[in-house]
């Protein structure tokens, strides 16, 4: 469920880098405080442990498929949520950059995604409530596998949000909603019956390992107050940053554009403005679905006018963007073979 | 087995391409971070029918592996393997979006295929401009760039750390999963009571060996700073590789030129 580059516009893309950006300074703050650089190692390593444990695969019962580990909830119950979230979004780091599972700009959304929902919400207000401080084995078996559903059910909603938000995918939200979260509820039961039976597993050969994680917790255990703070200004940032750019971004910026670029020198080129006229009409209006009136006339309109109008613009951007790749091609050949002989 | 080996190598070879020299190589690594996320941004900010407007921006990514002397079938094998999700994603947009965009003589593409088709190249230039950042960089020189560019010291260092033992732990998981194949019939996935117990013992040994680290530092002196004997310093180069590669991609997010280009070839027939 990592979201991808490709898939987001640039303003979810800033907002949820902001936001991400914003929680992850806090967190750091946090942790520098409440601990010295004990727990720096510890962090960095119990991150290794997460990417290494997740080339583990084990075989799903009655299914026939395989799963591995997200990990979220169990750095939660170990380190804490500030310290689980920075290792979190560490993970997300290397996997965008080594292995390019979500890219740059959707790492923001990414971290925001699998780290905050499972840090923030699923362990103070799931977990922390179900398995407490005295807590019994069915505890935190129901605990943690409750907490990992609904992080998981969080998450994958707003990648759905985020997809939708951003318009690069047609899927309407029903459909995509009823794609992702029955998918993720299976994760999560999963995930949440994984991270039961590790926990359980070190809390039979080394309690001391948990209890003195749950003494930690109890100091730095954020308010729901707090947390409900915090989750009112992201979405104060993610609404500011989305009307800033809702007015500077789309058609009417593209449109000007082309209407520039029309009029400075292609003037003499017959095809050239008429193409552009024609990808004029397109990016006006054809993102814009609440002009479907309109939006059908001009359909019609090009497709009364077609040769004259359509080829010069279709033929043209084929034509253009298959050279502009040939000449990209051509020049990268070009530098490597002189590279070559130098 | 095969797979874990395989991924565990992919780290490391990211990091023996940083080792290379090349005019590219030898940039700031800010300058190249912040290059990369004004293409990045620039990629995305196009409309979602955009096509031929994005083909120039191959010119980047390009420039990269070419002058940074990567290996362009590595770098493209590496995008393919992370293409699931986008593709996953994409390929509904056809099947939704039938409206009729553009006719080809007779040939009619719907507005769904066109959008899918540039959610494609999207993901081909967002993710080979990622990796080959990282791999003319190197990952010790992102966290340092990171750190210098603001990020919290205590995020970038802990980074830092799990960047090193993911390498041992990888290694430890791999003895462990061959050690278990070797003694087992079925050597694919394992059931759910033997991962619980790799998982537990993996963690209680990563815990284990976080506390000898830490004492280990503390012994050489750590006091939560790191200090590089190398500073990193912008020089002309770099601001001269920014300034250069922003106003390349003003241009080419203003001006669609292969249409451009296309209508004088078209002109010229």
């Amino acid at each position: 469920m990592h979201m991808a580059d490709a898939l987001i516009s640039p303003a979810v893309g800033i907002a949820m880098w902001a936001v991400s950006a914003g929680i992850i300074g806090y967190s750091a703050k946090k942790v520098q405080q409440e601990t010295n650089e004990h727990k720096i190692p510890l962090m960095g390593v119990l991150g290794a442990f997460i990417f290494a444990a997740q080339m583990i695969n084990f075989s799903i019962p009655g299914t026939g498929s395989s799963g591995h580990l997200g990990g979220g909830m169990i750095l939660a119950i170990l380190l804490g949520p500030y310290a689980a979230f920075l290792v979190m979004a560490s993970v997300l780091v290397i996997q965008a950059l080594f292995f390019a599972d979500g890219g740059l700009l959707a790492l923001g959304c990414n971290i925001f995604n699998m780290g905050v929902w499972s840090c923030f919400i699923a362990y103070p207000l799931i977990f922390c409530r179900i398995a407490g401080e005295n807590k019994s084995r069915n505890q935190i078996i129901a605990g943690a596998v409750l907490a990992s559903i609904i992080a998981l059910q969080l998450g994958a909603f707003s990648v759905v949000l985020e997809t939708l938000l951003s318009g690069i995918s047609a899927l309407p939200f029903t459909a995509f909603t009823l794609l992702m979260q029955p998918i993720h509820l299976a994760i999560g039961i999963i995930e949440g019956v994984v991270t039961a039976a590790v926990v359980m597993f070190i809390w039979n050969a080394r309690p001391e390992i948990l209890s003195s994680a749950q003494g930690r917790q109890t100091q730095n255990k954020p308010g729901i107050k707090k947390v409900l703070v915090g989750l009112l200004l992201s979405s104060f940032i993610i609404g500011g940053v989305f009307s800033w750019f809702a007015s500077a971004h789309p058609d009417g910026l593209e449109w000007a554009m082309f209407h520039a670029s029309g009029r400075e020198e292609l003037h003499s080129k017959d095809t050239v403005h008429r193409s552009l006229a024609a990808i004029q009409k397109k990016t006006a209006l054809l993102p814009d679905y609440g002009f479907k009136q309109t939006e059908n006339d001009t359909v019609a309109d090009t497709i009364d006018s077609w040769p004259a109008v359509d080829i010069g613009t279709s033929v043209a951007g084929l034509a253009g963007g298959v050279l502009t790749l040939i000449l990209a091609m051509a020049l990268g050949w070009g530098l490597r073979r002189r590279r070559g002989l130098a | 087995m095969n797979n874990i080996g395989q991924t565990y190598f992919d780290i490391g070879r990211m990091d023996t391409l940083a080792r290379v020299d090349s005019v590219l190589h030898r940039l700031d690594p800010r300058a190249k971070l912040i290059t990369t996320l004004c293409f990045i941004l620039a990629v995305v900010s196009f409309d979602k029918y955009a096509i031929s407007a994005l083909t120039p921006f191959f010119l980047y990514p390009m420039i990269l592996i070419v002058l940074g002397r990567l290996p362009v079938g590595y770098i493209l094998k590496k995008v393919l393997i992370a293409s699931p999700f986008a593709v996953l994603i994409g390929i509904f947009n056809p099947l939704i979006d039938t409206a009729i965009l553009v006719r080809l003589g007779p040939v009619a593409i719907s507005g769904g295929w066109i959008s899918f088709i540039s959610i494609l190249l999207r993901f081909v230039l967002t993710v080979s401009a990622a990796l080959s950042l990282v791999a003319l960089t190197g990952f010790n020189a992102v966290c340092q760039a990171l750190i210098k560019l603001g990020v919290p010291r205590y995020f970038a260092l802990q980074l830092l750390f799990f960047y090193r033992y993911v390498f041992v732990l990888s290694d430890e998981v791999e003895r462990m999963i061959r050690a278990r194949a070797l003694r087992s019939f079925r050597s694919s996935a394992m059931g759910l009571s033997l991962f619980t117990a790799f998982a537990g013992q993996l963690l209680m040994r990563a815990l284990d060996r976080a506390e000898r680290i830490y004492m280990a530092m503390c012994c050489r002196g750590f006091d939560g700073h790191i200090r590089m004997i190398k500073a990193m310093s912008i020089r002309q180069v770099d601001i001269f590789f920014i300034l250069f590669w922003l106003t390349i991609f003003i241009f080419l997010r203003c001006i669609n030129v292969p249409l451009w280009l296309g209508g004088v070839l078209i002109g010229a027939w």
